[in-house]
């Protein structure tokens, strides 16, 4: 027999507080209804003495201090479990959102996950192609890593990641299973009918799992969408051994939403109003990402989050830096000389593709070549800076081979179409023709055998 | 037998309990039905606070906290070197066992292995007189490390009995002494309180070098045995490359590389690497001298601040042995962020950015157990701290970072726009500091070269210069300098590309003997002087600047062999042909 209380003390944005209330578990989820019969969940996130904090997952509007009925369920935040799974959307408490109905299962698991034991991880080292020659060459993406793109608004970030769950070949050369899950985190209807309708154009829509908390859907909800997406994905990667691609947009909401109810909880904030476990909170989620060395799946994990007003050093990039593998960067100025996709290079970064390129994993040259285009598009934009001051004509010989090798690096190999799909020799093979703008001398980062076979291909191969 | 606690309140790590009156500060308990570890913090009447180390959801009001009447301690004995623990010193692979690939909550205190048997050699006789710190025995603790057994500090007396037989596990009684009023038994293991640093003998003063073969530490600026080093850099600045490598190749004899709230893949790469890697000195792999400590960043966040006692106190363990030990905090922001997350929970006043007022002490706690030491048995040790900092934005003055400044010799600094460019290590030469220059210039002087000192100090001050000329090029462009300023450009940039960039995946380039690299900038600096020479000839830069010369120098990291420097002479040969031809034409 469940024990219902009715009686309410405090109610302040999504959080109830309740008083003289027995045998009540740190975490656990509380039904609460309301005087018109509608059920909201919530779950314990605070216990003193006989005052229980309750977070409320939904719109907190209509319930009042003595009209509702609350009662505790005796469980923790589960979701069930099965390969039936696949395909299904739902929102951000796990419910479906299509026709389907429930997921009944016997496997029960809590949302929140448990930390992997480093001594259980496998070191990633599976390279992904994307078809994107920017981040195939330049910040590679690995088979379990967390690498985040970092944009800004109205930037074409989604289109990028349409691109990448359209292209990237997660279980190519095998016949290992694959599948997306998809988590939508505060974003607007037509972001999310954007996935939905570039999902199903590439015939995945059977492979997907989809956690939708819109705009205007609660705040309390939005906390929940990506650790429901998450236990998906685990359940699919290390319990069905399927190649897992999660794509989370857009992690700023799901910060605001967290600044939100701390500010609702009262908490002392620290940086811009987060609360000093934001840090702890995002890894969280993006340290859930990995692949293990006695079980074949993998969670390969591409957050979207918009920078507030394009500053990398904002806390949200700035923490999720810390945490990530690596981040691709949007840029702004590519942005606007209509270059898609934007990716700033010169900050962007894989940490993990040391590992995963070269001899055996993509091309024996690829290392320095990748090493070769940062360190000189990095002079590019010293000279560029210097031409604003004395004029393109004045410079130097080598000085203008690099302006135009900066034109035609962005032009011709950051840029390509959104159905563009370029395999990791073509992205090489177009690296070096354009490396070749430069004098053969500037090149001191790449092997010197290296550019005896493939520097004077201009004279024959062109 | 004491009471138990009864559970008041529970707000994620941090929980109240009452019925606390006779529990004692910073003792360690264990809070309900699933026996989950945790630290008495705050004492107020029978009301007594606890942080949590383990997951807290499902707790409920009224469940029992267990005292376990001691502080939060580590057990110090053989089994620890080479394995791999969590911030409270349980090891990771038994937890494995326990349960796979994750990790649960209430698996109790586990910590080094029980059973296994170690060949012991006990060095007193029965009749011997010990006191505190003494050694009475040792232990093969792997191939590389001979693991003294130490009485533990506050024991002492006569040696009564000692054990015979030769294979025992860490339980087992080894020696009983006769003390003044009571017996003492010692093992191979004796427990000690993180958060006490082991006391010693005397602290000596700091005279080596902690050698790395990294060529922007060990000549501009070194690092030395017993000291302080702070490691700042925003993300993606090579922090954690920058510890690796010297956990790698630095000739401390053990290294304790303690993960605080990082990457679990950057701990799995560790753990992949080191056994694969050989220390150059003994040919034996670098797992043998590391003790690996992992609380990743989603791992409990109370055990995260514990984490670094845990390996600062394990370091100076090992010190009473009479060992250098280095011990790589990677990243003590994340430990002030422990320690600001479980301040706010306390609701205590914040000082800057939500941080606790005793952020500062705390920091200067750390720092301070550093140290070269005389141990109570006599021996000469070390424990030198290399602590990376993450700071917020990349920008050096929060206050971690502000903090840690004001306790560490040596500043590293990280620099982004160094990252960018893919300049490794991204060490900033104009920013970085080592405050032990003075007191090591004399080791350097013997056991390197009489001039060392002063040739790095002029190849500073000749970065120095060229930053500034930097912003006139960036104004005006190069073309227009003087031909003397844009020789030091010229240098300057072999400096940076030539010597300052080292490539950590390069065989030959990854770890550089001391002696390559000086002679590496000496024979710059040779090539420097030869060069302003025929500049007062009036000789043009065009001329002076020989490419293959240049090229030569800059891929010499690659050409030379660390251990046949010969390659180096012809160089200087090469530099000597060229400009001396070139002298002998202008000056007709």
């Amino acid at each position: 027999m469940k024990k219902e209380y009715l009686k309410i003390d405090k109610i302040i944005g999504p959080l109830i507080e309740m008083s003289n209330v027995n045998d009540v578990f740190f975490g656990e989820v509380v039904d609460i209804m309301s005087s018109d019969g509608v059920i909201k969940k919530g779950k314990v996130i605070k216990i003193e003495e006989k005052k229980v904090v309750i977070q409320v997952f939904e719109n907190t509007s209509g319930l009042s201090t003595n009209n509702s009925s609350i009662s505790f369920t005796k469980e923790a935040f589960e979701l069930s479990l099965s390969k039936e799974i696949l395909g299904r959307s739902f929102d951000g408490l796990g419910r479906p959102l299509d026709q389907g109905g429930a997921i009944y299962s016997r496997n029960k698991l809590n949302i929140n996950g448990r930390p992997i034991n480093p001594v259980a991880r496998k070191y990633p080292r599976d390279f992904i192609q994307t078809g994107i020659s920017s981040i195939d060459a330049l910040m590679t993406l690995i088979r379990g890593q967390k690498l985040p793109i970092f944009s800004g608004n109205g930037m074409t970030h989604n289109e990028l990641a349409a691109q990448i769950v359209r292209q990237a070949k997660l279980g190519e050369g095998s016949s290992e299973d694959f599948a997306i899950v998809f988590a939508a985190i505060g974003v607007k209807h037509d972001d999310a009918d954007f996935f939905k309708k570039s999902l199903m154009e590439a015939n995945a829509m059977d492979r997907v799992v989809m956690f939708i908390n819109y705009a205007n859907d609660p705040i309390a909800e939005r906390i929940n969408t990506p650790r429901c997406a998450l236990t998906v994905a685990e359940y699919l990667a290390f319990e069905e051994d399927m190649q897992i691609l999660v794509v989370m947009s857009d992690i700023t909401s799901y910060c605001e939403a967290i600044r939100e109810v701390s500010s609702a909880k009262e908490e002392v904030p620290s940086r811009k109003g987060f609360p000093g476990y934001l840090y702890s909170d995002l890894a969280s989620l993006y340290e859930r990402a990995g692949m293990l060395k006695d079980k074949p799946g993998s969670i390969t994990f591409l957050p979207i989050l918009t920078m507030p007003n394009d500053d990398i050093t904002h806390p949200i990039p700035d923490l999720t830096g810390y945490i990530t593998e690596g981040q691709i960067v949007l840029g702004r100025e590519l942005f606007q000389n209509n270059i898609y996709p934007p990716v700033n290079i010169l900050p962007s970064l894989s940490r993990l593709m040391k590992d995963g390129i070269g001899e055996g994993y993509t091309r024996s040259d690829h290392p320095d070549v990748a090493n070769q285009l940062f360190s000189s598009y990095s002079k590019v934009q010293e000279i560029r800076s210097l031409a604003q001051i004395i004029g393109e004509d004045d410079l130097s010989e080598v000085d203008r081979s690099y302006m135009k090798f900066g034109r035609v690096f962005e032009d011709e190999f950051i840029s390509q179409g959104f159905h563009e799909n370029r395999d990791i020799n073509q992205t090489i093979d177009l690296a070096w023709k354009i490396l070749r703008i430069l004098p053969k001398d500037e090149l001191d980062r790449i092997n010197p055998d290296l550019i005896d076979v493939h520097y004077e291909l201009k004279n024959d191969g062109e | 037998m004491r009471k138990n606690g009864i559970i008041n309140m529970i707000n994620g790590p941090v929980i109240r309990g009452k019925n606390m009156a006779n529990f004692k500060m910073r003792e360690m308990v264990m809070v309900g039905s699933k026996k989950l570890i945790g630290e008495v913090i705050i004492l107020d009447g029978d009301v007594g606070t606890i942080q949590v180390y383990e997951e807290t959801e499902g707790l409920k009001l009224g469940e029992e906290v267990i005292s376990t009447e001691k502080p939060l301690s580590v057990k110090l004995g053989p089994g620890m070197m080479g394995n791999m623990f969590d911030g409270i010193q349980r090891p990771l692979v038994e937890i494995n066992k326990i349960n796979k690939d994750f990790i649960p909550e209430g698996i109790g205190l586990l910590s080094i292995n029980q059973e296994k048997l170690w060949e012991v050699t006990i060095t007193v006789e029965v009749g011997d007189i010990l006191s505190e710190g003494q050694i009475f025995g040792y232990v093969q603790e792997t191939s590389l490390i001979k693991h003294w057994l130490l009485v533990p500090p506050n024991k002492s007396g006569t040696v009564s009995s000692i054990a015979t037989n030769k294979n025992y596990n860490i339980e087992d009684v080894l020696v009983i002494l006769e003390g003044e009023n009571k017996q003492e038994q010692l093992k191979m293991y004796h427990e000690w309180p993180v958060r006490v640093p082991r006391p010693v003998k005397e602290r000596k003063e700091i005279e080596k070098p902690l050698i790395t073969g990294q060529r922007v530490l060990d000549i501009f600026f070194p690092l030395a045995k017993g000291g302080t080093c702070a490691i700042p850099g925003g993300f993606g600045t090579g922090k954690t490359m920058t510890q690796h490598q010297l956990a790698k190749w630095s000739d401390a004899d053990i290294i304790i590389y303690i993960g605080c709230g990082e990457r679990g893949n950057e701990m799995t790469e560790v753990l992949e690497d080191f056994p694969k890697l050989i220390d150059p000195k003994s040919n034996k792999p670098l797992m043998e001298r590391t003790i690996l400590i992992a609380n990743t960043s989603n791992m409990p966040v109370a055990a995260r601040e514990a984490s670094i006692y845990t390996g600062i106190t394990m370091a100076e363990y090992y010190r009473d042995m009479g060992y250098d030990v280095a011990i790589m905090a990677d990243s003590t922001s994340r430990w002030a962020e422990a320690l600001r997350e479980i301040s706010g929970r306390l609701e205590e006043m914040p000082a800057e950015e939500g941080y606790p007022a005793y952020l500062s002490s705390r920091v200067a706690e750390f720092y301070e157990r550093a140290g070269s030491v005389e141990s109570l048995n006599g021996k000469e040790g070390s424990v030198t701290i290399i602590g990376a900092v993450s700071p917020a934005g990349g920008d050096f003055s929060e206050p971690v970072t502000e903090n840690t400044k004001r306790y560490v010799n040596v500043f590293l600094a990280l620099d982004k726009e160094l990252a960018y460019s893919r300049h490794y290590p991204a060490i900033n030469w104009l920013d970085s500091y080592s405050g032990y220059i003075k007191v090591l210039e004399q080791w350097y002087e013997v056991n390197l070269a009489d001039d060392s000192i002063k040739l790095r100090n002029k190849m500073l001050e000749l970065l120095n210069n060229e930053n500034k000329l930097q912003e006139i090029v960036m104004l005006v462009g190069e073309d227009v300098l003087p031909d003397d300023q844009r020789l030091v450009l010229e240098i300057a940039k072999l400096i940076k590309i030539g010597f300052l960039q080292q490539n950590a995946f390069n065989s030959q380039d990854t770890f550089v003997p001391l002696k390559k690299q000086y002679r590496m900038l000496w024979i710059i600096d040779y090539l420097y002087e030869k060069c302003r020479k025929l500049l007062v000839l009036n000789v043009p830069i065009s001329q002076i600047k020989n490419q293959s010369i240049f090229d030569e120098i800059i891929k010499m990291k690659y050409t030379v062999l660390n251990d046949d420097l010969s390659k180096i002479d012809e160089i200087q040969a090469k530099i000597n042909e060229y400009y001396d031809e070139l002298e002998k034409k202008y000056l007709v």
